[in-house]
């Protein structure tokens, strides 16, 4: 294809006049057909799949749940909403609610506060900057369920480095595996393990792009390091903040590697002997292929994602309302702190 | 490792940098002894584990009763072996190897392609697709499992690595990471150049597209093989136990009552090599891809 040839064809202007129409040759129209059509064949490989993978099962799973279906048997009659009344007065469901709840906060709010202080002290003129980031970095790129076996096996009771340490201060031995509390701290500490580093280089590039003379002049004013990284930092960094918060978010409430692996002796990996720390994913997985209750594990998943966008639904409102008021008293330290420079001169 | 690096750290958008961070500092201008003993003890907190790990599964399980081992024993290779012994390995890796490049290739092939057409082509329904691709990227993958499961099973792929390597062909996220990269990184005129040289659509794709999306090809292509190595759920239930992939290998070891440590750590220490070799090689990537999808996030 040389160009010279291409040039005139491909330039002619939208036909205005329709005599014009006629006279267009095969390959003009081509040109044409081409333009219109690519756009479509380029989006149309990840429409066509993502309708088979994504979309059909979303909506195949609303059909499930409304029938009797069994692993084996498959798809019986027609039951309306019993799938979802039998989950809603089912206490297994709630207690896997309640422990996907609390490892949620145990993992998401520490999560969120050291990746802050990471990030604040990465946002700095150090040496080896690259080294630190990628310290931090490390955690990320070992698997989840290396992670639940490698702290599955440092908190074992009996002699795992947990108990070891807790030893050395004096402490009686932690049940962490039959504790209820105790285990969802161990399983959120995998996850804040495993995700901190990450969510504080997402914070740093959101840090990196505040304004620098922001925080000369409010060094100027005397604000302290503190009183800046509050009143300057976590304020121009809300909408990453946000950002990060809802996908943790997103993450945290569908924890299932962790759980299923953390004690796997004492209930062939259910969560625990008296489903202590069952998450919603792990008895989601319970119900579909130890109970082979199809219809009643697609009630779960629903109600599962009702959650999910719940959760996120509060956390973006809450996240918003924190920051928009922060950012109001600046703006009013601001004015007053101005206004009073102008009654100084 | 100095700070003169950042140039390479950051490939993809140098020009929007605001004040850039060669040298300048936030808060503190002055990084203290406070903010490098915070940095240390992070440093422990992210390695000990993986060095404690190497200890317990280079020794025997009696190691692990130390209170705080630092030196590893002899035993790296002999508990390897019984981890090979005890699971079908090699058999996993190449699976975990097999299913996360041809899932990588499709997500990346797809994504850039439809990320083009949203980013640079004017089409009817343009702005409608895209909130539509936007608004499925918070669908949790969870969600669909059961009803793929029961199509997986009437197509008879139970059990297949095609099971596994279907569902993820595509995702919402590579996409919007693409077209959000490509809407910036390509000049309308220089499409426009291509187009008044002769250049068909497919052609400008592969002159013009391709070139200027490599950047985030490869920041997309290493974040889509990370999440499909990772994944445990759906592998699990697609997938017997005889024909595994790294992470389900993984988790058969822990299975039974008594469970010997020093063998399910030099597991995961074995299992955790590759990744750590393409973070050695392409730590900096990752670095600067995780920073760029937050600030466009």
């Amino acid at each position: 294809m040389t160009s010279t040839l291409d040039r005139p064809d491909l330039a002619v202007p939208a036909p205005k006049r329709p005599a014009t129409r006629e006279r267009l040759t095969w390959r003009q129209r081509l040109g044409r057909f081409d333009v219109k059509a690519s756009p479509y064949a380029y989006i149309s490989p990840f429409f066509v799949l993502f309708g088979l993978t994504g979309l059909f099962p979303l909506v195949y799973t609303l059909v499930v749940s409304v029938h009797e279906w069994e692993l084996l048997q498959g798809q019986g009659e027609f039951v309306g909403l019993e799938n979802f009344a039998n989950v809603l007065q089912d206490r297994f469901f709630w207690n896997s609610i309640f422990n996907t709840l609390s490892i949620f906060l145990l993992s998401t709010v520490p999560q969120i506060a050291m990746a802050l202080v990471i990030a604040a002290v990465l946002d700095q003129a150090l040496k080896a900057r690259t080294f630190w980031r990628m310290s931090v970095l490390l955690p990320y790129v070992v698997t989840p369920v290396a992670v639940a076996l490698i702290f599955s096996s440092m908190f074992n009771e009996a002699d795992g480095l947990a108990n070891n340490l807790v030893g050395l201060l004096g402490i009686e031995p932690i049940q962490w595996k039959h504790d209820t509390l105790a285990s969802h701290i161990a399983i959120a500490t995998m996850v804040n393990w495993r995700w901190t580093g990450y969510n504080a280089l997402i914070l740093l590039a959101a840090m990196q792009a505040v304004p620098r003379d922001l925080h000369e002049s409010a060094a100027i004013d005397g604000a302290g390091t503190a009183r800046r990284f509050f009143s300057i930092t976590i304020p121009s960094i809300r909408p990453t903040l946000i950002f990060v918060i809802i996908t943790a978010t997103i993450g945290g409430l569908q924890i299932f590697a962790e759980p299923k692996l953390f004690d796997v002796s004492s209930a062939g990996g259910i969560g625990g002997y008296d489903r202590q720390f069952q998450t919603t994913v792990l008895y989601l997985w319970e119900m579909a292929f130890f109970r082979q209750n199809f219809g009643e594990a697609a009630a779960i998943a629903w109600l599962l994602f009702l959650l999910i966008v719940g959760i996120g639904l509060i956390n973006f409102f809450i996240s918003k309302r924190i920051a928009t008021a922060e950012g109001r008293v600046i703006k009013k330290r601001t004015a007053k702190r101005l206004a009073t420079k102008e009654v100084g001169k | 490792m100095t700070g003169i690096t950042d140039a390479r750290a950051f490939p993809l958008r140098p020009a929007k940098r605001k004040g850039g961070d060669a040298g300048n500092a936030g808060i503190g201008s002055k990084p203290g002894f406070l903010s490098y003993g915070i940095l240390l003890a992070v440093l422990l907190g992210s390695a000990y584990p993986l060095w404690w790990s190497f200890v317990v599964g280079s020794g025997t399980n009696a190691t692990r009763a130390e209170t705080f081992p630092l030196i590893p024993g002899g035993n790296f290779f002999a508990n390897a072996s019984q981890v090979l012994g005890a699971i079908p390995f090699w058999q996993a890796l190449g699976n975990s190897l097999i299913v996360s490049s041809i899932i990588t290739v499709s997500v990346v092939t797809f994504s850039t392609l439809a990320g083009y057409a949203f980013a640079k082509l004017r089409f009817r329904g343009r702005d409608g697709l895209m909130i539509f691709v936007i608004a499925t990227m918070a669908i949790p993958t969870q969600l669909g499992i059961i009803p793929l499961f029961i199509v997986m099973r009437e197509l008879g792929w139970t059990g297949e690595l095609g099971a596994v390597i279907v569902p993820t062909l595509v995702t919402a996220f590579g996409v919007f990471f693409m077209r959000q990269y490509l809407v910036d990184v390509i000049p309308d005129e220089l499409i426009e150049a291509a187009r008044v040289d002769g250049a068909n659509q497919i052609r400008t794709f592969i002159n013009v597209a391709i070139p200027a999306a490599r950047p985030a090809m490869a920041i997309l292509a290493l974040f889509t093989f990370m999440m499909a190595w990772t994944d445990y759920l759906w592998p699990l239930i697609v997938l017997d136990p005889t024909n595994p992939t790294l992470q389900t290998a993984l988790g058969q070891l822990q299975s039974g009552y008594y469970v010997d440590y020093s063998i399910v750590l030099a597991g995961a220490i074995l299992s955790t090599i590759p990744l750590l070799i393409l973070f050695i090689v392409a730590g900096r990537q990752l670095i600067s891809g995780i920073m760029q999808g937050a600030v466009k996030g």
